[in-house]
């Protein structure tokens, strides 16, 4: 997640709140994923944006794990997320998920 | 199982992955509220 992302996130839930929040990632790689999943619940592991230091504990879970995307709409999945479905392996992508939520 | 029905979320597109306005349309269709939405590029 780059910098101007994070303060622009940190603005969002300093006026929302994190209750009932959570993220919904669409990155290709695992470790895109898990920057992104580590930032939002335990800070920037970077040290360098404005989350660094920030525990959000906002549990972050990928678009195509299949407990999210059972949930849309099937047009909508056929649609938008079938072809991102065959082009990424999906479990190595989400796979650092499960852990970094259990942690 | 997490139900996305009344949850609030940040969505966090990426351009080479899922970009960010279809997992918009999509956690809409199962009730969510998106608080945010922004795609990634790694360029």
């Amino acid at each position: 997640m780059d910098l101007e992302g994070q303060g622009r996130i940190k603005v969002v839930v300093e006026q929302a709140g994190t209750d009932d929040v959570i993220a919904v990632l669409g990155a290709n790689s695992p470790t895109a994923v898990e920057m992104t999943a580590l930032t939002l619940k335990t800070g920037d592991p970077s040290y360098a944006g404005p989350l660094t230091g920030v525990a959000l504990g906002i549990p972050s879970y990928h678009v195509l794990e299949p407990e999210i995307a059972d949930q849309f709409d099937p047009s909508l999945y056929e649609r938008e997320l079938a072809l991102p479905a065959l082009a990424m392996d999906v479990a190595e992508v989400v796979a650092p998920l499960k852990t970094i939520r259990d942690s | 199982m997490i139900e996305l029905k009344g949850k609030r979320v940040l969505v966090i597109g990426e351009r080479d992955g899922v970009n960010g306005p279809a997992i918009e349309a999509c956690v809409r269709s199962a009730g969510a509220e998106v608080l945010y939405a922004e795609t990634l590029c790694f360029v």
